[in-house]
């Protein structure tokens, strides 16, 4: 009989096993709000499609410059349409081509004028992305999302260099998904339900088979407990006492009757394992410095649930927890006959659920003392936090405002990166001069091949009374200056392309809170293939 | 000049804009390229006009962009998640001519990415779908498909672009570029290099290189940035499960072939729902019998198809990225040599120049060396071409030459030589008659030339 799965889940399939089924929820239920149908913004725009289905973003096509470009969005129902960049074309164009199934609309207006006139248009959407706009319009946009809080993607393609921006006030991660997670062993403070089960074992009068297939997580515990009994309760600390202590455990094998040792695998991984088994079970900073942050420690009735968790997790350390965090409750794979492993394996859950159950006492507290009903965060959630305990990122971007206030720009980072004269900060600064270049002349420098000379030294002024006003005591080359007037403020379609997965992606992070966003600007040289992300 | 002749001209090209702009279905393919004001201005920025930072030996000409739109010949390997996106962008940075390789057919879990396909058109061959979507919605792009296999023209590219889902495939296209270099007198011609972009992506990691065969590291020479595949020791799967997925892998490797559930001689079929459907039932049962959790059916399916998760987003990066320099190649410096991806957390790249490796299997040209004595098995040979690091062999074949005559030492790929042959994995080195010095000829399907060893003996 054949499952019938959804041909939802059938086509998300391959997406679904990074995010799971509740990260795809988010994406659908999301409203994102995508400004300007350039090559990059639709490249973008494909891009957050694919995944999502039924999608209500809403496109805003700004006044054309009179270019016209041929730019392919595949969306996921039946119809793929051309969008170009010529007002009278567009709207012909999406009018035959979008239908109600993609749920997309599209507003042609100039967001200037929305800004103008109902600046409030924005507040409804889970995020915006801004493309190829203006710096006045950016400012004025920013302004206004920061006010609303709502998160704020800036994408610029410009010549053979991609440029990002994130704007998000506070957004926080419980899923990570961090690359290099350490395990979270506890043997170094085994808690009583694993110490008894580390006392069921004794390795001394073991048969072979089972003394082979004892998991090493046991192996490595009763050697230390050893070790610590002979060196007064110290555990090994450098290299020279590290290599003594796998040479302990190296004996414990089994040897034969010629006084050869056993093959015995599940030695050799504790053996192995000996730098892991022995990392200390500690808060991480970052976490530390959560927990110690303004908002965990003033709970509010509006506190996000993120703190409110991360609060009863503070309590809990200070109480059940004796200093430390909720169990993990999961442990490698390793060599072992399965009822030793599954037996150890369900030390560590059910560990990792009384602590859950006792961070949710903590939770349901809090609530009542900040008036909300209990109920308010559920057990799964819970669980999901205390597992992911160690991992738990909030990003914190500044303002656009704050970024090009001279009073609060930070001239630190731009200096200290232009210390290097070819960073890609150099890029950042170009293309600040060339926004500057655009308010003062209502155009790009180099569009046209008879500017490229002239535009030089016109984009050279722009450059130094940038530097001035912001008292930046930094070398620009001139070869930047010139390449970004040769540049000619051009769209090419590679970078576009490479720009459009980025920033989806980092859509996908901001919607789903899972995965961690960039801080706060990222730039990418095509030319040399490189990139880099400053916070500013 | 000739007003009318020139009015004619202007009127028509109008006339192709309008028609353009009121019906978007373009008849595409075959050659005939339409233009409009200001179609390739984009790219025409970059090729001339010069630049502080541009290839030394560049200059700034119209030429470039008259090559490749006319006549630069690019040939894509792989038309699932990133070959879509790499044709794509490709027609749309001005190339015209090309040519996708693809035997794969349309599956409905490619939709979330592979965006030429819809789901219309699942069952269908990918390089068919690919080429008539580009074709009938870029104007002037012909792209010629291939969905069978083809590997005798090579020869005819300007650049070979890849977005292959398997590092044997990868092996076998780096062999068939390297056995087309010219060497004169020892000397690399440099005409006979065609480069190769790789990509490859993973989830939200991904790679892009760039490989000039006989100048650069190929393939082989990074084969160890490649992680072997994981299998499970056979005693975990067969006797002691721990994971959802040894319960799961017993019932493919073991239980299949033993049930027999569809019929004798029936494969297990990850993409048929039926047998999925199946593994699942009986890889619930076995896990119960150890207390095991964990089995889904979605588990099971990525663990009997090795399925890896996949977005749109990473494909596109990686796309944009190793088709750069295939622009960029034009004016720039190209990427030198490999750049790695990852936005797990944040955006990270890294680019590096991987080094060639001076006694590479597959293009240093020096033979590669087996040190083994003469006690030695030639199990034990065989088991060093596949677990090595820096060889990684499949299946591979061994024949030498023994008293002039060429004898087939070991061959897996056909039944009745595997099994006249497996006798000789347990005779010694000298038993099968081999001497110090020896050349052994091994075949495999990672390489698309037979590999020539020398057997070195050690006391």
């Amino acid at each position: 009989m054949a499952a019938t799965k959804t041909s939802k889940e059938q086509r998300y399939d391959r997406q679904l096993r990074l995010w799971g089924d509740h990260g795809q929820e988010a994406l659908e239920n999301a409203h994102v709000c995508l400004i300007n149908a350039t090559a990059t913004g639709t490249e973008t725009l494909k891009n957050l499609v694919l995944p999502g289905d039924k999608p209500t973003y809403l496109i805003i096509i700004q006044g054309s410059v009179g270019k016209m470009y041929l730019h392919v969005i595949f969306n996921s129902s039946e119809h793929c349409f051309f969008m170009l960049q010529n007002r009278a074309q567009a709207a012909t164009e999406l009018l035959q081509e979008l239908n109600s199934d993609v749920s997309g609309n599209f507003v042609e207006e100039n967001p200037d004028k929305l800004l103008d006139n109902d600046p409030e248009f924005f507040h409804r959407f889970t995020l915006v992305i801004g493309v190829q706009l203006p710096e006045s319009t950016c400012l004025r946009l920013g302004s206004v999302l920061w006010s609303a809080s709502v998160p704020f993607l800036v994408c610029k393609t410009y010549g053979l260099i991609g440029y990002m921006r994130l704007v998000v006030k506070e957004h926080t991660v419980i899923e990570s998904h961090p690359d290099n997670a350490l395990e979270d062993l506890r043997l170094d403070q085994p808690f009583a339900e694993l110490k008894s089960h580390i006392q069921s074992y004794d390795l001394e009068s073991m048969e072979k088979k089972d003394h082979s297939h004892t998991p090493w997580i046991i192996i490595v515990a009763k050697y230390l407990e050893k070790w610590l009994s002979e060196h007064n309760s110290q555990p090994p600390k450098n290299y020279k006492e590290k290599e003594a202590f796998r040479q302990l455990i190296r004996q414990g094998i089994l040897k034969n009757d010629n006084d050869v040792p056993e093959d015995e695998e599940n030695f050799e991984e504790a053996v192995k394992n000996v730098n892991t088994a022995l990392n200390p079970t500690k808060i991480p900073t970052a976490v530390e410095d959560l927990i110690n942050s303004e908002q965990c420690s003033n709970i509010t009735s509006q506190s996000a649930s993120f703190w409110v968790m991360l609060r009863a997790i503070k309590e809990f350390i200070q109480s059940e927890g004796n200093g430390s965090l909720p169990v993990r409750g999961t442990i490698p794979d390793m060599i072992a006959d399965s009822q030793k492993f599954i037996n150890l394996q369900n030390v560590y859950r059910e560990k990792a659920m009384q602590d859950a159950a006792a961070v949710s006492k903590h939770v349901e507290c809090i609530l009542q003392s900040v008036g909300k009903p209990p109920e308010s965060i559920s057990e799964k959630d819970i669980r999901l936090f205390c597992k992911n305990a160690s991992f738990l990122r909030v990003v914190c971007c500044r303002s656009l405002a704050e970024e090009y206030s001279v009073d609060s720009v930070n001239k630190d980072e731009i200096t200290s990166y232009m210390d290097s004269p070819d960073s890609e900060m150099v890029l950042y600064l170009m293309l600040r001069a060339v926004d500057r270049f655009y308010q003062q002349h209502s155009r790009y420098p180099g569009v046209y091949n008879y500017q490229v000379e002239e535009d030089i030294s016109k984009l050279k002024l722009c450059v130094n009374s940038l530097l001035q006003e912001y008292s930046l005591n930094v070398n620009i080359k001139d070869d930047y200056i010139h390449e970004f007037c040769r540049y000619g403020a051009a769209e090419p379609h590679t970078v576009a392309a490479f720009l459009g997965g980025s920033a989806a992606q980092e859509v996908i992070k901001i919607i789903s809170h899972q995965f961690v966003p960039f801080n706060n600007t990222f730039i990418y040289n095509a030319m040399s293939q490189t990139s880099a992300t400053f916070q500013l | 000049m000739n007003l009318l002749l020139f009015s004619l001209f202007r009127e028509k090209k109008r006339r192709r804009v309008v028609e353009l702009t009121e019906k978007m279905v373009v008849d595409g393919g075959t050659g005939t390229r339409c233009e409009w004001e200001g179609r390739w201005n984009h790219v025409r920025k970059f090729l001339e006009r010069s630049g502080p930072f541009t290839h030394p030996d560049f200059e700034a000409s119209t030429e470039s962009l008259q090559f490749m739109l006319d006549t630069c010949k690019i040939l894509v390997i792989g038309a699932g998640g990133l070959g879509c996106e790499l044709l794509k962008d490709l027609a749309l940075s001005g190339f015209c001519n090309i040519h996708v390789v693809d035997m794969d057919t349309i599956d409905v879990s490619n939709l979330n990415r592979q965006f030429l396909f819809r789901p219309k058109d699942v069952g269908r061959p990918k390089a068919d779908v690919a080429a008539e979507f580009i074709n009938s919605r870029i104007p002037g792009c012909c792209v010629v498909p291939y969905p069978f296999e083809s590997n005798a023209f090579c020869v005819e590219f300007h650049i070979i672009v890849c977005g292959l889902d398997s590092i044997v495939a990868r092996r076998w296209m780096n062999g068939m570029l390297l056995s087309l270099l010219v060497y004169e007198d020892g000397v690399l011609d440099p005409s006979s290099i065609i480069p190769l972009i790789d990509g490859g992506t993973e989830g939200f990691k991904g790679n892009a290189r760039v490989i000039l065969p006989g100048m650069t590291a190929c393939i082989d020479c990074t084969l160890e940035l490649y992680p072997p595949q994981i299998n499970f020791p056979m005693c975990t799967i067969a006797s002691m499960p721990r994971l959802p997925e040894h319960c799961i892998e017993y019932v493919r490797i073991l239980l299949w072939p033993k049930e027999k559930p569809f019929g004798d001689g029936v494969g297990l079929d990850g993409d048929d729902p039926d047998h999925i459907q199946w593994v699942y039932q009986k890889s619930l049962e076995r896990a119960a019998e150890f207390s095991i959790t964990g089995v889904t059916y979605r588990l099971t399916q990525g663990v009997v198809k090795r399925i890896i998760p996949a977005v749109a987003s990473t494909n596109a990066v990686i796309a944009g990225k190793g088709q750069n320099p295939g622009i960029v190649k034009f004016a720039y410096i190209p990427l030198n040599n490999y750049m790695v991806f990852n936005d797990v957390d944040g955006l990270y790249t890294y680019t590096f120049e991987a080094e060639r490796k001076e006694n590479c299997s597959a293009c240093s040209q020096v033979p590669q060396d087996l040190h083994f004595s003469p006690s030695s098995k030639l199990q034990e040979v065989l088991d060093y071409l596949t677990e090595s690091a820096s060889l990684q062999m499949k299946s591979p074949a061994i024949t030498a030459t023994v008293e002039g005559k060429n004898k087939t030492l070991y061959l897996q790929s056909v039944a009745s030589i595997e099994q006249r042959t497996r006798p000789n994995l347990s005779k010694t080195l000298k038993e099968l008659g081999l001497s110090d010095g020896q050349e052994l000829a091994i075949a495999d399907v990672t390489t698309p030339q037979t590999m020539l060893f020398r057997l070195s003996f050690t006391s």
